[in-house]
């Protein structure tokens, strides 16, 4: 696998953005409750020495016929954070990642990938996607949905070969699903497929990493393996961007958060944003026009995960 | 048709009857293959659309070149089924109108105006021996052979490019929006697999028809699904179904008088996927209820050697026979105990020692021992060993 990361950003030093406050924060950040994970060196890894934000974004509105899903949301995510993106059901989460992997053309504002435009940057960002947005009754096998990472890699008119193969297998091991290589999509438990999508964005060595609800359905075992995996990728310096509904586990899991509601409510540090006057201008009080919406409850315990659907 | 019924045997095959036969097989191959990927997209009705769409456009290719050569009417009906599935795709994408409506709309009116020029064409005085209404239904036995070389070329390309673009095509059926965010061309890989499916359907039109059209693209790679997991078996399966349904049905219909091709294809193709609906081992309705009958009567045994093991463990001798009447009253299903019995008698693990009572042997003490714990609270098929 080519770690990708840190070669893409030859002759970005000298247009380095302005450091932002947030970045310090960083710095200062105490992670006590977290165990700290060590690189890997057989996982992808990306450059948290670098300044420049992985994901930028600028006043980016997207709407969908007559109402606006994001309003001119600012975002930045330094590299080397692991960010959970929380907010309400139609807060906007899924749209925001979709826009950050140029799925989703915004009517305003932009989005930067490592300081440039998503169609340059393409390879040091990969996608996870719902498990639940394709058929899994497909009839493949695991290995060949974790070789779907690589077919940009392979190009066209080519089959994919040992190499390939190889990687695959190995991309599968980072999530012990090395046994189930050979096994039939159709008989996997929710867990299983949540791993081979991951698996999937794996072997892509990317230095950026976006996931859709990777803990939606699956079991705490399951969990606690993504957990470790995604804190794994972080201390090897890549980014991770994970659309999260389970507030509760937010402080442990995450060291950055994303507060969205249409609106960006807060972004930063967890420490630091992840606070009650923030969750209840997230999930409380009412957005001007979203006055027909029904799902914006507080959440006062901090523990419901606010509804399955997507955001 | 008289040539042929005179040949009188299939084995024979005279020369009008291998072209009919190498024309179905072609358009089977082709549909098959292309079925295939339609039916895994959940894009099956889009052919029968496209079908119905092609007819206006054979009417229109004849109308403004006066002479009915396949290569003419091919591309009319391809140009018309071409642009009815950019309408269906362009309506879904663009509007509220919900997929099957736009399906149901490009389709009814296309085909009306088919209708209607068809019917114009008729009146005219070089409208009868047109015979384009033999595009309703199908007639293979017309075949003639500068057909079936254009059928067989137009195949081949659709076949190669199926083979040559075969991983994107997987990627685009599985999870195209994972697709476009590695950068591949989703939208122009669906637009060249859906142009794909057009060359299929206009090989298929003369032999079969629009109207049933869609039942060759549809049944063999539906009838393939069953037989396997795997999209690299599924696909070439199907060809082989289309062929099998081709190749049968135009030699039946060519030697039975008046007997449409397209419907006679459609029946054998038909057969073919009620066969491996049902019998079809893994995902056959015949497979799956002996399953089902299997595991339901194992667990059941199984409850009734966890029954047998209770009374056992409150007894001093665990091979102390109890009544069935007992066992009877501790089960929701009594009429499951006497049958049940007899099964945990063929597995060794219970004897009869009177005319109505049982206990379990050693056997099955140690088989229920394993199962469910010196204590009777394990869970079954958990056991440690």
């Amino acid at each position: 696998m080519e770690p990708l990361g840190g070669e893409h950003r030859s002759g970005s030093e000298g247009e380095q953005e302005p450091s932002s406050p947030s970045r310090s924060d960083l710095s200062v950040e105490p992670r006590a409750e977290r165990v700290e994970r060590s690189p890997d060196n057989s996982l992808p890894s990306g450059a948290a020495g670098n300044t420049r934000p992985a994901i930028e974004i600028r006043d980016l509105t997207i709407s969908y016929r007559d109402q606006p899903v994001l309003w001119d949301v600012d975002l930045e995510v330094p590299p080397g954070v692991l960010m959970a993106v929380v907010g309400p059901n139609g807060a906007g989460k899924t749209t925001l990642i979709k826009s950050i992997l140029g799925l989703i053309r915004p009517a305003a504002g932009e989005v930067l990938i490592n300081g440039g435009p998503y169609q340059e940057h393409r390879k040091e960002i990969a996608y996870v996607p719902q498990r639940g947005s394709v058929d899994w009754d497909f009839p493949t096998s695991v290995l060949d949905v974790v070789m779907m990472g690589l077919y940009a890699q392979i190009g066209w008119f080519r089959r994919p070969s040992a190499r390939h193969r190889a990687a695959a297998l190995d991309a599968l091991a980072h999530t012990g699903m090395a046994d189930f290589a050979g096994r039939q999509i159709s008989q996997l438990s929710g867990g299983q497929q949540q791993r081979v999508f991951l698996s999937r964005a794996l072997v892509q060595g990317a230095s950026i990493y976006i996931m859709d609800e990777p803990f939606q359905g699956v079991d705490a075992t399951t969990e606690r393996t993504i957990v470790d995996l995604l804190q794994t990728l972080r201390a090897n310096g890549n980014t991770v961007v994970v659309v999260h509904h389970d507030l509760q586990t937010v402080p442990e899991y995450f060291d950055w958060a994303l507060l969205l509601n249409v609106r960006r409510i807060a972004a930063g540090p967890v420490t630091a944003v992840f606070t009650e006057e923030n969750l209840r201008a997230t999930y409380g009080g009412r957005v001007p026009w979203s006055h027909n919406r029904t799902d914006q409850s507080f959440v006062s315990d901090r523990s419901d995960p606010s509804g399955q659907t997507p955001g | 048709m008289l040539a042929v019924q005179a040949s009188g045997s299939f084995i024979g095959l005279d020369f009008t009857l291998r072209t009919v036969a190498l024309g179905a097989a072609v358009l089977g191959v082709v549909s098959g293959t292309l079925g295939s990927w339609a039916v895994l997209r959940g894009r099956s009705l889009l052919g029968d659309a496209i079908s119905h769409a092609a007819l206006p456009g054979i009417a229109i290719a004849f109308l403004l070149t006066g002479q009915r050569t396949p290569l003419t009417l091919a591309i009319g009906a391809g140009a018309s089924g071409w642009l009815g599935a950019m309408l269906i795709l362009g309506i879904t994408d663009r509007s509220r109108v919900p997929h099957d409506a736009a399906l149901g709309l490009v389709l009814s009116v296309f085909f009306g105006v088919g209708m209607v020029l068809l019917t114009f064409i008729q009146r005219l005085p070089s409208g009868t021996q047109a015979g384009l209404d033999t595009f309703l239904f199908g007639q293979a036995a017309a075949l003639l052979p500068r057909e079936v070389i254009m059928m067989l070329i137009l195949g081949a390309a659709a076949i190669l490019a199926t083979v040559v673009f075969w991983k994107e095509f997987k990627l685009l059926s599985f999870d195209p929006e994972f697709g476009r965010s590695i950068g591949l061309p989703m939208r122009r890989l669906d637009f060249f697999l859906t142009s794909l499916l057009v060359v299929a359907i206009v090989i298929g039109l003369q032999a079969v028809g629009v109207v049933l059209m869609s039942a060759i693209l549809v049944a063999p790679a539906a009838a393939a699904r069953q037989w396997s997991n795997r999209l690299e078996v599924i696909a070439p399966l199907a060809a082989v179904f289309g062929a099998g349904a081709g190749v049968t049905g135009a030699l039946l219909s060519a030697s039975l008088p008046h007997t449409p091709t397209g419907p006679t294809i459609v029946l054998c193709a038909g057969g073919i996927m009620l066969v491996s609906l049902f019998f079809a081992p893994g995902r056959g309705l015949v497979a799956n209820a002996i399953r089902m009958r299997r595991v339901r009567r194992g667990l059941r045994d199984l409850g009734l050697l966890e029954d047998l093991f209770t009374l056992a463990r409150k007894h001093a001798d665990p091979l102390h026979p109890h009544r069935t009447a007992v066992l009877r009253a501790m089960t929701s299903t009594p009429e499951t105990v006497s049958p049940g019995l007899r099964h945990l008698e063929q597995r060794g693990w219970a004897r009869r020692t009177g005319p109505d009572s049982w206990g379990l042997t050693p056997g099955g003490w140690e088989a229920a021992l394993t199962r469910f714990g010196p204590n009777g609270d394990q869970q079954p098929g958990r056991n440690p060993a």
